[in-house]
């Protein structure tokens, strides 16, 4: 049982952390808040380096890879605030001419009723008849409304879901944990207060338990265990977010600073289909089973 | 990421489920909770057929993959559980393997494989809890003996021991992690005092020992003089991932007996009820895979730190496990003769045994995450 990642699941991480890096840093961050819409040169660069087309096998074109190099790849982009409508793209690999190689971008609606980015779209999946904007809370995910809701959830949708939030989850205990540590008030960094500790170790463990949940689905693609990932990663992320604004005191309540996009997007995730109440249905009908 | 068993460890599993399956449906009923002596003679009888059958060594010597499928399966099995001989067998002889002269290890180790003598743990002290090494239990030298004189508390078994893996000061004058010394003390010695303790679940689980010119001779030290705060911390990071592997199977299995309760008392039609026992078994799968997580790390030879990660948001779903058990009772839940009412009280321990909530968060905050110490 060697439940750790491998050298080669290490290195396509390492690999995807690097090239958000060069193509979506700070700054590009802070230029897509203040003016919304996709970056169809980074689509086509995720496209190129076989983001979406993972776990397309090879005789198509794609990748190969299995969930456990998907989940892997967007953690990161979870972690990296990477905005656009990645994981119906990534779904649509090899069904939808274009997608594997980010030619063309696709949406998706989505089983609360809700499609992301149906503008940029070139392609929509689902019923998007009569769909009506509104003002997103997120600035990195614009939001239609559909009448009626849409699909099933789709279990790998889901656990996508679940490693993007885990990505959240790891990234606002990370930038808590730097401010705490250099931030100083009363003569000492506020990350030597316990109160102050005991909100990042919090952090930490819902984190690392979402983590051991989120990976394991990866490797059983059962159901429950993805309904378990979900469940664990979404609070991990929204708590997470939220202890980490704590943290930041005023500053965190600034537009200026990183920490609101976190939050943002952990509840745009966190209401896609598949929310809290349905995974813990199944995970209830499963004791049963 | 990989969660299959070589074809080895699945062969251990088969052998040891086919072993279990026989020896277990012949086992004496398990001894009343207050009879001690019947308790101690249950938990070393079980420890001697384990050594008659090869596997008392597994807590010692096999891979933490081997520990796992080992205390999963006899935990499954509903197998006895190691009880009375938990200090000697996870604590006092682990440290003794690593730190013991070949003498100690040849006097103290056999006899706690074969299930004939009981170890408990003299370490904390009315003032020294959380802050071990706080620890004034005074030893000094008198030709080849320590005289030891002090108290110490929640030590578990103390009325059935034989020995006592005694933690005392030997130099008040050094810093408080020096100055400390490690012994093996005889529970028959002169000058000792057993007062058990009643637990708020109404047993008496532990006790308080009281030390009165105890005489303990210099050959029952194990490490150095004064080099006993290192020697202790050898024994308190043996058990690397396994620690809470039978638990966890057994709260799922608990969850699966709640969920089955419920069901037949109509409380399931309650959704929040329903869905708080499904947000239970999210917390419990999660909890073993991060088990079996912590247990590959310590295969690969990583120094793990996912411990104190595990045991923070372990014995807090514990308590919620049983909290569910009471919504699940309802009224029931106030009767102490109702399954889980007792267990609920005994998870009540478990955010302050073995290092408080808050100590854990604090080792998280400082040794993981590198926050600054403080106060």
């Amino acid at each position: 049982m060697k439940f750790q990642l491998t050298e080669d699941q290490r290195a396509l991480r390492e690999g995807v952390r690097q090239l958000l890096a060069r193509r979506f840093d700070g700054a590009a961050l802070r230029a897509a808040v203040n003016a919304p819409g996709l970056d169809r040169a980074l689509w086509r660069a995720l496209g190129e380096a076989g983001f979406f087309a993972l776990r397309l096998p090879e005789a198509h074109g794609g990748v190969g890879l299995g969930l456990p190099e998907s989940v892997l790849a967007f953690e990161e982009a979870g972690r990296a605030l990477l905005p656009g409508p990645l994981i119906a793209t990534y779904l649509a690999a090899g069904e939808v001419a274009g997608a594997a190689d980010g030619q063309v971008v696709v949406a998706a609606v989505d089983g609360s009723g809700l499609v992301e980015w149906l503008a940029e779209a070139d392609v929509v999946r689902g019923d998007a008849a009569g769909a009506v904007p509104l003002r997103s809370v997120d600035p990195l995910t614009p939001l239609h409304r559909v009448g009626g809701g849409g699909a099933a959830v789709d279990p790998v949708a889901a656990l996508l879901t679940a490693a993007e939030q885990l990505g959240t989850a790891g990234r606002v205990c990370e930038l808590a944990v730097q401010h705490a540590r250099t931030r100083e008030q009363f003569g000492q960094p506020i990350g030597a207060f316990q109160a102050v500790k005991h909100l990042c170790a919090g952090m930490l463990v819902r984190a690392e338990v979402a983590r051991a949940a989120v990976y394991a689905a990866a490797v059983t693609a059962d159901r429950a265990d993805i309904a378990a990932a979900r469940l664990l990663s979404d609070e991990a992320a929204v708590r997470g977010a939220r202890d980490c604004l704590q943290v930041h005191g005023g500053m965190g309540f600034t537009w200026e600073s990183e920490v609101h996009l976190h939050l943002k997007r952990a509840w745009v995730r966190a209401r896609r289909g598949g929310v809290s109440t349905e995974s813990e249905e199944i995970l209830a009908a499963d004791l049963l089973a | 990421m990989d969660l299959t068993y070589t074809p080895e460890e699945q062969e251990f599993r088969a052998r040891l489920r086919e072993w279990l399956g026989k020896v277990l449906p012949a086992l004496p009923p398990k001894p009343s909770p207050d009879d001690w002596p019947a308790r101690r003679a249950y938990d070393l009888g079980w420890q001697r057929m384990l050594y008659d059958a090869g596997y008392a060594h597994v807590h010692w010597d096999a891979s933490p993959t081997v520990r796992l499928i080992f205390l999963e399966e006899t935990e499954k099995a509903g197998a006895p559980y190691v009880g009375a001989g938990f200090v000697g067998l996870l604590h006092a002889g682990p440290t003794i393997a690593a730190e013991g002269t070949a003498e100690q290890r040849a006097r103290w180790l056999p006899p706690i494989l074969r299930g004939e003598e009981a170890w408990c743990q003299g370490f904390s002290e009315p003032d020294a809890g959380s802050d071990l090494a706080a620890l004034r239990t005074r030893a000094r030298r008198d030709g080849d003996d320590y005289v030891v004189s002090g108290s110490k508390i929640w030590t578990s078994h103390a009325e059935v021991a034989d020995w006592c893996e005694l933690l005392v000061r030997t130099d008040p004058s050094a810093a408080k992690h020096r100055g400390i010394t490690w012994l093996a003390m005889p529970m028959d010695a002169p000058g000792i005092t057993v007062r058990p303790l009643r637990t708020l679940a109404g047993s008496a689980e532990f006790a308080e020992v009281f030390l009165d010119e105890v005489r303990i001779p210099v050959a029952n030290r194990v490490g150095d003089e004064d080099d006993g705060w290192r020697v202790t911390m050898v024994t308190l990071s043996f058990e690397r991932g396994t620690a809470f592997v039978g638990e966890v199977v057994a709260c799922r299995r608990v969850l699966r007996e709640l969920a089955a309760e419920a069901r037949k008392n109509g409380r399931w039609d309650d959704p929040v009820l329903r869905r708080g026992l499904g947000r239970l078994n999210a917390e419990f799968r999660a909890l073993w895979r991060l088990t079996q997580w912590n247990v590959s790390e310590a295969e690969s030879g990583v120094p793990g730190v996912g411990g104190s990660v595990f045991k923070l948001r372990y014995s807090q779903a514990r308590q919620e496990l049983y909290d569910t058990a009471a919504d699940v009772l309802g009224t029931d839940s106030l009767d102490l003769d109702r399954p889980w009412v007792v267990d609920r009280l005994s998870s009540l321990s478990y955010t302050i045994a073995a290092g408080t909530s808050q100590i854990q968060r604090n080792i998280v905050a400082e040794r993981i995450l590198g926050l600054p110490k403080g106060r």
